[in-house]
């Protein structure tokens, strides 16, 4: 994308967070949501808008695990390593998935991002993963084969 | 004919969504018109997705249901194999004393008239006749202590926020729920999200706050979605806006979304976060209460605080106090999690102990095996062996054991758990979340895992710098983070010795 256009978008998306209270949360989400990360062009527009540096903006960009700035898969698996999964298995749930997708936790491509979560809230019923923003539960080898088979096809 | 299939997380993570699909679809072949409510969860994990008929008797609960069993529901309900009685008689069940969650499960969840029919809004309604400083003492005579964790008497906050000359005042909800164990926030979000909303109107017309900020993780996409909703709706009918109920004062609340930084569940943190700046620690004076959001009164309190106070305006701050022991009163929501028979929520006065959780309510491990340690409170909670199962769940008890009731989420691990591998994850885990701000926390949650490390490798000597270094950290760090990471490491190793010990001579 040019940065022509993308300063027309972060246009769009600053006028609509206009007037709240320590919008720059909001803001990094809704350019995440428009490109898919944060681009390096994005940044100077926010600085501009809400009067702080570059350097500011950045911080605050490279202190949240959630915001990226490269691209992730077509799909983004996100795998519980907290206690409560870790009690039911959740290494192995690891491995498999793992084995599956022949990618290692952190590692992304173009078809498939895998990420580490600390905790979905699925604590009884783990070991739990997010494929896509869908929670799944009791992640036994059928139900990993299955993600595979989805997010591979 | 109406049938509840929970679209709580948990459930749908079990299958909720084709098990509603595959009812749906039975009973249009059927031709039989039936209204599917997609409710929250009855707090029953193991018996996900639990779907419930409703009958002339109450309603009767099936689960764990699979979408294979749709046809039968309608063939021969009272015959099906998943068939489990009256939901109100299943004992896990009718044990508990809900009071927060009584709506959870129960009704539709983005139904303000289901809301107001099971009760809703009657505890606005009273704090509105009853003016700001009754309500205030309502509170605090009820005994409420923030569920978050740290047990702040929730009536103490709220008067020095109300006390508090400002322009502006906020009342913050903590909804950044990321102990690992606990998912109770999530689920009343998702089961009852007008009684969360109802709780901050009551605070912020307590505490003459006209703004409200719910912070909630980014984790929880379908607590985002519902509470979204039930916002806009709260709007619609007047709830919220420039007088609450049409005849109180201002009150608003927006929703944000964290971006899945750990330590934003620290009060400082959240704060600094919301005005969009890094989630780094704030040192303590000055208190939220006096200087928090934007430098103003904020209240900053716990999904579990804010929704227990409709309740307690309802029925009165007496009835509240008369459940629980000592100095924790009311009940706490139990999250029992990780390795157990028996998961889910169970709501129940202070005083049950420990024993009784996981292996009375919670039925021991799913695995069988026997129960090595629990963790409660989270990451930053000990690591609880078997001879604590007669310490009962109140704050001061688990304090004194060094403990903390923390989010009152469990975590049971069975024997084959291996205490040096989860001690060496707290240090890791603390390593990846520390904001940054004090050394004690950033440096030393990095040489505490090195540490773990060295004694997993066979040096003894390493030991006593572990216990050094955690002492470094409990009272060398800024907040509970760096401050409560020794827990768990220092649990783990005291209780579980031999853990540390197998290490070494399977090194020699």
């Amino acid at each position: 994308m040019s940065e022509a256009a993308i300063a027309e978008r972060m246009d769009a998306i600053l006028t609509a967070h206009q007037g709240l209270e320590g919008p720059l949360l909001p803001i990094l989400h809704a350019v995440q949501a428009e490109f898919g990360l944060i681009p390096a062009a994005a940044v100077a527009p926010i600085a501009k808008a809400l009067a702080l540096t570059g350097a500011e903006v950045e911080g605050v960009i490279s202190f949240y695990h959630d915001f990226r700035r490269t691209p992730a898969g077509r799909h983004t698996i996100k795998l519980c390593r907290a206690e409560a999964c870790q009690a039911m298995g959740g290494d192995q749930a690891l491995a498999r998935i793992e084995a599956a997708l022949g990618l290692k936790l952190g590692e992304s491509r173009a078809d498939v991002t895998l990420e580490a979560v600390y905790c979905l809230g699925l604590c009884a019923c783990g070991p739990a993963a997010q494929v896509d923003g869908q929670p799944i539960g009791r992640l036994d080898a059928a139900k990993v084969a299955a993600i595979a088979a989805e997010v591979l096809s | 004919m109406k049938i509840y299939v929970p679209a709580d997380a948990a459930a749908r993570a079990l299958g909720a969504d084709a098990v509603a699909a595959a009812i749906a679809k039975e009973a249009a072949q059927r031709g039989i018109d039936v209204q599917i409510i997609r409710n929250g969860s009855r707090g029953m994990i193991w018996l996900e997705p639990l779907v419930e008929l409703e009958t002339a008797a109450g309603r009767i609960a099936f689960g764990p249901f699979d979408a294979a069993d749709a046809a039968a529901l309608f063939d021969a309900p009272e015959t099906h194999p998943r068939a489990l009685g009256l939901t109100d008689e299943i004992p896990y069940f009718k044990r508990q004393t809900r009071l927060t969650f009584a709506r959870v499960g129960l009704i539709d969840p983005t139904s303000l008239a289901d809301y107001e029919a099971h009760g809703g809004l009657a505890g606005l309604r009273r704090a509105l006749a009853l003016g700001p400083q009754a309500v205030l003492d309502e509170v605090a005579a009820s005994g409420l202590r923030g569920r978050g964790g740290a047990g702040f008497p929730t009536g103490i906050k709220w008067q020095t926020v109300a006390a508090a000359p400002a322009d502006r005042k906020y009342i913050v909800c903590n909804a950044d729920e990321g102990d690992s164990g606990t998912f109770a926030d999530r689920m009343l979000i998702e089961g009852d999200p007008f009684c969360l909303i109802e709780g901050m109107a009551i605070a912020g017309l307590a505490c003459g706050a006209t703004k409200g900020f719910v912070y909630l993780r980014s984790e929880y996409p379908d607590a985002i979605a519902v509470l979204g909703r039930a916002l806009g709706l709260a709007r619609q009918a007047g709830i919220l806006g420039d007088a609450v109920l049409g005849s109180g004062p201002a009150f608003e609340i927006e929703l944000r979304v964290g971006a899945g930084a750990y330590v934003c569940g620290e009060e400082t943190s959240l704060l600094n976060s919301l005005e969009g700046q890094r989630g780094v620690v704030r040192a303590k004076p000055p208190l939220p209460a006096l200087e928090g959001f934007m430098g103003r009164p904020t209240v900053v309190n716990n999904v579990l605080s804010l929704a227990a106070v409709p309740w307690i305006l309802t029925e009165g701050a007496a009835a509240y106090k008369a459940i629980g022991i000592n100095r924790s009163r009311g009940t706490i929501p139990l999250q029992i999690a990780g390795n157990v028979r028996y998961g889910g929520l169970f709501e129940t006065g202070f005083g049950v102990t420990l024993g009784e959780i996981v292996n009375d309510i919670g039925g021991g491990t799913a695995s069988g095996r026997p129960v090595k340690a629990v963790q409660v409170g989270g990451p930053l909670g000990a690591y609880h062996p078997q001879a604590d199962f007669d310490l009962p769940f109140c704050y001061e008890e688990f304090a004194g054991q060094g403990g903390l009731v923390g989010h009152a989420g469990l975590v049971v691990h069975d024997d084959s758990a291996d205490m040096l591998a989860l001690a060496r994850f707290a240090m890791a885990f603390c390593a990846i979340e520390s904001c940054g701000k004090c050394t004690p926390c950033r440096i030393g949650a990095v040489r505490g895992a090195e540490t773990i490390d060295r004694i997993a490798a066979g040096d003894a000597a390493a030991v006593p710098l572990l216990k050094d270094l955690c002492q470094t950290m409990k009272l060398g760090s800024l907040c509970a983070l760096g401050g409560f990471t020794p827990y768990p490491v220092l649990s783990a190793l005291t209780h579980f010795p031999d853990d540390f010990a197998c290490h070494k001579e399977a090194a020699e």
